[in-house]
């Protein structure tokens, strides 16, 4: 396969194949992560500049240390939105950056859309969006979608629920469009408050009762619940939504053996997830951090641009 | 005494019920006489050869954004006049969400000297219906009536309030003074930025519903019934908008209403790449609204194509899609964009013209938009073929927030004259 | 095109140089070789087979030195990494380190450091079909099947029945089809 991609902006824009590519690439960057010295050669002098316009030290310590294992100079550049209040612009900043001539940057933004605007202006950039508003969250997904693969093999004919704030969720974007593309079928599950009104559009079963949604699922996923993005909050009370959303013993009770229960992290223990089941057999949720950054070596590799000559 | 004869043309005047080959004699600033080709023998008279173009009133827009005072960056009453007879309009009405606001006779004052001392066209300014347009309390609209402004809209902004919008429309209604509306419910807005439609949820931005309109024209279309004001809507978007707005002029409601040509071209679909020259309000709809939206011009339901000619320099646009502002400059493209509703059988090229002209005049009042005798000799002669490309070289407003930048367009404005001078020429550019 | 090992000659080249590696070690059951890919893989195999059946069990591990390449630039063509499996710890190890033509010597550099960043062998070798000329780093080995003078136009191709239905050796001139 060759991968002639200059960005990562969303899973939306990849085919199966390049799918597949990129978590084949990234399970032998999983290699590399079990050695002794988890450090190769194949990015030196090669620059990534992380631009973090929202704070997410999970997102951005995975990235490091992907570029650092890829012995990349990895820079990070974290700008506020205060910085944006004393009058610096995305463009300013996509400027200053292009200035520096980083070779691929990693950016992260409260607004959708942010990293295609950079990657319109930095024409010798590759730009890899680490989440940008409610709009995707691609290496998330990717990861995700590794998790599963090294536990089912196969992801055809899988069934998936993805439960909680669809709406404002990056991450359900994302994992809705990877899963049908890799060929499960994906439901949405949570109040209908927190759906966007279009989302049946999408090819997605919708279920605004959590048993029924989960029922017979392989896969269930957890959406965090982000207090801090919902304005007007879609539902009365975080005990009531935790009541009627949250994954307890009692629901797990339904589920199939073999089911895997997922999240993006961070885990607001008590709401989304019991504590009991979030560090239980079912949970992957580890293995999710541990995939991540193997998924992100793949894409920082893929997008240095490999080629092959006279060896 | 200055005498220019336009012959050879195709001379539409829907108010006089003229379509066809006809000269059209100008004597210093007023038309003379309109007459069968040929038939006008006059001496001493510069002519203009329309062989091949449409002939016809000035357009009048409804709906425009001057940005003087206060905002001069993004467009001066010079430049945007510049802008509007480079699209063929010879008078235009301006919102008043200046800074200060135009909600107080000093403003609009302010805004008639500098048409006069800067402008290419005639310009009608709109005052505010509530001071700064902040919703809270009336401006001084019989003021604002007495200063010349032709009607009250605190357009950029909705009046929220229901009850003040109710004494709005019957303060106005004293002085015969029309209101025109920016429908949108804030909360049901909840800082949308585009349509809310699987366009919004593919791309992740907050949508802007259609009901957060609809319910705004249902308000002020029952409002403005029951107070008997005339109430014109300002750039419908939604299919029940439009069905809300021909439903009342069925019962005999004084309603008008404007659609913009964005709002019949273009769809939500146009958002993907996030280019904010597609950011406006009301948001690009879906085929279905469209759809209407054709259907209400065929029957006859809208009153005037308006632009909502919004100018934004690039610190406003050239931003996060949340945090760009919402407009586009809209003048020079309105004429090739309702050439295709000509092209695609929903309206007839007289119906066209009648949108973009006598119709938005009665609309408020105003004198132009025909070719009557003794009438000011605003004209505008036009190509209804010629293909060009849009582009920013070719753009005289001092913005270039326009989501047809490097498009295709069919059908030119060639010569625009205000009161008889010739103001704009193809060829030559703005004079 | 010259063939320069047909199918027969071939064969006996790869006994000969399992025969050159058992002369030089008197520890064998301290030896393990790494194939690099695809061919080295091959090659690893048949050796390793030649060593099974005269009662010798050599460990082998597969090496993909994409990670470690000094040549990564502006190219389309991007490869996908293949498998990296060293099962065993070279540390202390006599590392042969195999691969079907010695060219520039780009490859084993990288394959050497790959191997340092898995432990600390106690030696490396190198063993390769066929030696050509156009080595740009200071790297050789008397541990080849044959060697040939070429031209910087030239290409060797070392087929292997396993991914190309044929054993042989053959070099082509300029422009000409491989
Ligand atoms: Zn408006």
């Amino acid at each position: 396969m060759k991968f002639t991609r200059k960005n990562i902006l969303g899973i939306a824009d990849l085919s199966r194949e390049e799918i597949e590519g990129i978590l084949e690439t990234a399970l032998m960057f999983s290699e590399v992560n079990t050695r002794a010295i988890k450090k190769v050669p194949t990015l030196r002098g090669r620059t990534v500049i992380n631009v973090f316009f929202e704070n997410s030290t999970r997102t951005r310590t995975s990235f490091e240390l992907a570029g650092k294992r890829l012995s990349a100079d990895v820079v990070n550049f974290t700008s506020s939105s205060s910085a944006l209040s004393k009058g610096e612009s995305l463009l300013d900043t996509a400027k200053n950056l292009a200035a520096m001539q980083p070779d691929i940057l990693v950016c992260r933004h409260s607004c959708a859309g942010a990293s295609h605007i950079l990657a319109r202006y930095l024409q010798s950039t590759s730009v890899i969006n680490a989440g940008d508003g409610s709009h995707e969250h691609p290496s998330q997904a990717l990861l995700d979608m590794m998790t599963v693969l090294k536990v089912r093999k196969k992801v055809d004919g899988l069934r998936v629920a993805i439960v909680g704030d669809i709406s404002h969720s990056r991450v359900a974007r994302s994992n809705i469009y990877c899963f049908q593309k890799m060929g499960a079928s994906v439901s949405v599950v949570g109040p209908a408050s927190m759906m966007p009104s279009a989302i049946k559009d999408l090819g997605v079963d919708v279920h605004y009762n959590l048993k029924q949604g989960i029922e017979g699922a392989d896969i269930i996923m957890m959406l965090r619940i982000q207090m801090e993005r919902i304005k007007q909050s879609p539902f009365p009370s975080l005990r009531e939504y935790s009541r009627y959303f949250g994954l307890n013993l009692e629901t797990i009770k339904t589920l199939k053996k073999d089911a895997l229960i997922m999240h993006p992290g961070p885990v607001n223990r008590g709401v989304e997830i019991d504590p009991g089941i979030a560090d239980g057999p079912y949970s992957v949720i580890l293995d999710q951090v541990t995939n991540g950054v193997a998924v992100r070596m793949a894409l920082l590799y893929l997008l240095s641009n490999a080629q092959s000559m006279n060896l | 005494m200055m005498k220019t004869l336009i012959k050879n043309g195709q001379l539409i005047d829907p108010q006089n019920n003229i379509s066809g080959l006809f000269d059209v004699l100008l004597i210093d600033d007023k038309i003379e006489a309109v007459a069968p080709q040929g038939t006008l023998v006059v001496s001493d008279t510069k002519e203009i050869d329309a062989r091949g173009l449409v002939v016809c009133p000035g357009f009048v827009d409804l709906h425009c954004h001057l940005r003087e005072p206060g905002f001069e960056y993004k467009e001066t009453i010079s430049s945007g006049t510049a802008s509007a007879v480079a699209g063929g309009f010879t008078s235009v009405c301006c919102m008043a969400n200046t800074h200060p606001v135009n909600d107080n006779a000093t403003v609009t004052a302010f805004i008639q000297k500098q048409v006069r001392e800067t402008g290419y066209c005639h310009v009608y300014p709109i005052g505010a219906i509530t001071k700064e347009l902040k919703g809270e309390a009336l401006a001084n609209i019989a003021e604002l009536n007495d200063a010349g402004c032709i009607a009250i809209s605190d357009d950029g902004n909705t009046v929220q309030n229901a009850r003040l919008m109710k004494i709005a429309l019957d303060y106005a209604r004293s002085f015969g003074l029309p209101i025109t509306t920016h429908s949108l419910e804030i909360n049901l807005a909840n800082n949308g930025h585009m349509n809310a439609s699987i366009m919004s949820t593919k791309l992740g931005l907050k949508g802007l519903p259609n009901v957060a309109e609809d319910i705004i024209i249902a308000r002020d279309i029952m409002l403005a019934e029951q107070s008997g004001a005339h109430l014109h809507v300002g750039h419908v978007s939604t299919a029940i908008g439009i069905t809300l707005v021909q439903e009342a002029k069925e019962r005999g409601a004084k309603i008008t209403c404007e659609v913009t040509p964005h709002h019949f071209s273009l769809t939500d679909e146009a958002l993907v790449g996030y280019n904010t020259n597609f950011k406006m309000y009301p948001p690009l709809r879906t085929r279905k609204d469209i759809d209407a939206l054709k259907t209400a011009f065929k029957n006859g339901v809208v009153d005037a194509i308006a632009t909502d000619h919004a100018p934004h320099g690039i610190i406003d646009k050239e931003l996060e899609f949340d945090r760009a502002a919402f407009g586009i400059i809209g003048f020079e493209t309105a004429l090739p964009l309702s050439l295709n509703l000509v092209r695609e059988g929903v309206i007839t090229l007289e119906e066209m013209v009648g949108l973009l002209t006598v119709k938005p005049a009665n609309v408020f009042n105003l004198s132009g938009g025909t070719l009557s005798q003794g009438r000011f000799a605003d004209i505008v002669l036009f190509d209804q073929n010629a293909s060009w490309t849009f582009d920013e070289g070719k753009i005289y407003s001092k913005s270039k927030n326009s989501p047809f930048l490097g498009t295709e367009l069919r059908g030119r404005v060639i010569k625009t004259l205000v009161k008889g001078r010739l103001v704009y020429d193809v060829s030559s550019g703005v004079l | 095109m010259t063939q320069i090992l047909n199918k027969e000659s071939f064969e006996e080249a790869i006994k000969k140089l399992a025969e050159k590696i058992r002369e030089e070690q008197t520890d064998l059951n301290n030896i393990a070789f790494i194939g690099i890919h695809t061919r080295g893989v091959h090659l690893s195999n048949r050796l390793a087979k030649i060593f099974k059946n005269s009662g010798v069990n050599v460990q082998q591990g597969i090496l993909d030195i994409n990670l470690y390449r000094d040549d990564l630039s502006q190219s389309s063509d991007k490869p996908i990494l293949k498998e990296t499996k060293i099962t065993f710890d070279v540390s202390g190890k006599i590392i042969y380190l195999i691969d079907d033509v010695l060219y520039t010597g780009r490859t084993v550099r990288a394959a050497m450091d790959a191997v340092f960043d898995l432990g600390r062998p106690q030696a490396v070798h190198l063993v390769v079909m066929a030696k050509r000329s156009g080595r740009e780093l200071p790297i050789d080995t008397n541990l080849c099947a044959i060697t040939i003078d070429t031209k910087q136009d030239d290409s060797v191709a070392v087929r292997f029945e396993e991914t190309d239905n044929v054993d042989e050796i053959s070099l082509f001139g300029k422009g000409e089809q491989i």
